[in-house]
């Protein structure tokens, strides 16, 4: 079939080496430096609350959004990581879920609102999301490397490219699916673009863009792993190291831990979404 | 004046309008545009204009381009060509910010499937319009609180519209109309997704609050009946055209073409007419003054077994039959004494459908009074029924014979 030689990876290798990376190596130094100093506060800010108290106040969430059932099994949960000693890889792994969640919202939650407004937009959005969503993660973890070094950083974008796809979409299709009777109502008594979005279409789309919230959380959780190839400390990282050592015990000690953090945000982020319907 | 002037309002949907619109003006039919072009016509070159204090309903079929015409009226739909005033202000050519205007200001609207935001309490969506224009919170909470009383839905403010029945969430519907105080309300099929008796509810309600406010509504309805009962003047449409404007009786009585005569062939006719087009003038009266004595004659003279007795000014006193006539020459009872008073009353404007029951069972015919009490006319089992038979202008050839 090669009727014809196409040299994408040579061309890719130039372009990214004598021209991308020395164009944008200052800009994306400054992103890097950014990011880097959020995941760091981050972690040392829940490193700096006393396990004891964080496991109130998460149990108290918990209650709160999931009732009884999710408390008792936050309770246990944490009690778990803190008896295996795994709580600081936990606590890394949650700061870096916090950031690349936040930044996928950030992103996320605009880009499905412009999609929803406008199907030119939505037509180039949904092509991208599928890219980003179906290429190996290998691929995009070798140029998150190059451009933004090992360690949390490189994870967070790499954990962005991978999770924020259901942010937008679900943000989209919240919107879009509003009734069409509600809009025209909406316009008929004279709203403006503005209030028609904010006092009617997202209001309406919160139960949808919770469940894309959720999505982007339990798909931060599923890239620890990955994530921690390229240096990303936390749960991810105990995990690698049993297999390098061929650990099982460790092995299932960090990936239980990753089950936990993940049921219990879970929960937590659906019971966010029902409370608003 | 006219408070909503629509003038060769023309919509054509699809890629192309333009090229469709061209073929329009060219006297292509909606099919052959379709066909051509692929372009759907959805209102070709209606106009019309509504009163102020009217009801003016437009009635079709699905299809028909109705609910296009009425979102044309407030641009909730871009018409393609044509001009819509209201209050001689031009709808057609405002911009963005005049068109948020106007809708504020002078356009309600209520829709079929009430359209009510799901997220707010009754109270929330009713002051909606008003919380858009940034009025204070005070004078919202002050002014939703009187529509939502307007419409007999007090108690249930913080309510969701999910919790309530579907008509009660038409009345939010209503209300969050009422609440902007427009002079017009456009009425998207408002009650077409009411159950029938609910829905004669909400007819009712609409006559009334619209007899209270003077809103000038412009009402949109696929059911003739609806249209007969609510509309001052009504416009029929087939395939987004006007084929016949008029009141009922003229839409009724002189169809302009046979889909017209078609359409109201069926048409229950009890519904449509009322007392003062099936009463007559009763042939002979008499006064208190006269004595039962003339009563008597009189009664002998036209062959009558009861005469009506009036007062000086026409004011209905009651009912007078020979035996009891004679009875007052005879006893010396004075007439007022001997008068039969169980005779059922009724107004000009009763709807026709309203008084069968009753000519059913009374014995006398029906009298029908104005608000002084002056006697207008009688109405007689005959009368009744050749009305719903015949249309009212064959009437008096019948009651004669």
């Amino acid at each position: 079939m090669n009727y014809f030689y196409f040299p994408l990876e040579q061309w890719t290798n130039t372009f990214v080496n004598e021209w991308f990376l020395p164009t944008f190596s200052s800009a994306f130094e400054s992103i890097s430096v950014v990011l880097n100093s959020f995941v760091d506060f981050v972690t040392s800010s829940l490193l700096f609350i006393p396990a004891e108290l964080f496991t109130l106040i998460l149990v108290i969430i918990a209650w709160r959004l999931g009732g009884k059932g999710l408390a008792f099994f936050t309770l246990i949960g944490m009690l778990y990581l803190g008896s295996v000693d795994i709580w600081e890889e936990s606590m890394n792994t949650l700061s870096i879920v916090i950031v690349s969640t936040f930044v996928s919202l950030v992103v996320g939650i605009p880009v499905g609102i412009f999609s929803a407004m406008n199907n030119k937009v939505q037509a180039v959005v949904r092509p991208t999301l599928d890219f980003m969503q179906t290429l190996p993660s290998f691929v995009y973890l070798i140029p998150a490397v190059l451009l933004f070094g090992l360690g949390g950083v490189s994870a967070v974008i790499a954990t962005f490219i991978f999770a924020a796809p259901p942010a937008v979409r679900m943000t989209n299709l919240g919107i879009r699916h509003v009734p069409k009777e509600v809009i025209e109502a909406s316009k008929a008594f004279g709203s403006t673009s503005k209030q028609l979005l904010f006092k009617v279409q997202l209001p309406l789309a919160v139960p949808s863009i919770m469940a894309g919230v959720n999505q982007t959380i339990m798909l931060s959780l599923s890239m620890a792993v990955i994530a921690s190839m390229i240096g990303a400390p936390g749960l991810g990282a105990t995990v690698l190291t049993s297999i390098s050592r061929v650990n099982i015990g460790l092995g299932l000690v960090g990936g239980l831990g990753i089950v936990v953090l993940a049921i219990i945000l879970d929960r937590i982020t659906q019971g966010i979404g029902q409370n608003t319907k | 004046m006219s408070k909503i002037s629509v003038s060769h309002i023309t919509k054509v949907f699809g890629q192309n309008p333009k090229q469709g619109l061209e073929r329009l003006n060219q006297g292509y039919s909606k099919d052959e545009i379709l066909a051509d072009t692929g372009n759907t016509v959805g209102v070709n070159q209606a106009s019309f204009n509504v009163e102020e204090g009217e009801i003016f309903v437009i009635m079709g079929l699905s299809g028909s381009g109705k609910s296009t015409l009425i979102r044309l009226v407030n641009r909730l739909i871009e018409p393609t060509s044509g001009h819509v005033y209201i209050d001689d202000e031009e709808i057609t050519n405002m911009n963005k910010e005049d068109l948020i205007e106007a809708r504020r200001q002078k356009l309600g609207m209520v829709f079929q499937n009430f359209g009510l935001f799901p997220h707010r309490t009754v109270i929330g969506n009713v002051a909606y319009g008003l919380e858009i224009q940034g009025v204070e919170k005070e004078k919202q909470i002050e002014k939703a609180k009187q529509s939502i009383a307007d419409v007999g839905l007090n108690g249930y403010e913080n309510s969701y519209p999910s919790e309530l029945s579907g008509g009660m969430q038409q009345r939010v519907g209503l209300a969050r109309a009422l609440a902007n105080d427009t002079d017009i309300l456009l009425m998207d099929e408002a009650f077409s997704a009411l159950d029938p008796l609910i829905r004669k509810d909400m007819q009712d309600e609409l006559l009334r609050l619209q007899k209270r406010l003077g809103k000038t509504v412009l009402f949109i309805t696929h059911d003739l009946d609806e249209a007969l009962k609510l509309g001052d003047r009504i416009a029929i449409m087939k395939d987004g055209q006007i084929v016949q404007i008029g009141s009922s009786e003229e839409i009724l009585e002189n169809p302009a073409n046979d889909y017209v005569s078609n359409f109201v062939k069926d048409v229950d006719r009890s519904k449509v007419l009322d007392a003062s087009q099936v009463m007559r003038r009763p042939e002979v009266l008499t006064t208190y003054k006269n004595g039962p004595r003339t009563a008597v004659r009189k009664m002998e003279e036209f062959g009558a077994s009861s005469i009506f007795v009036v007062d000086r000014d026409e004011r209905f006193q009651g009912l007078l039959t020979i035996d009891d006539a004679i009875r007052s020459h005879k006893e010396d009872i004075p007439m007022e004494d001997v008068l039969k008073q169980d005779i059922h009353k009724t107004t000009p404007d009763t709807p026709l459908n309203d008084l069968i029951g009753i000519a059913v069972e009374t014995k006398y015919p029906i009298v029908v009074l104005d608000e002084d009490n002056r006697l207008l006319g009688i109405i007689s089992r005959v009368s009744i029924l050749s009305g719903l038979v015949l249309g009212k202008e064959h009437d008096e050839e019948v009651t004669e014979a």
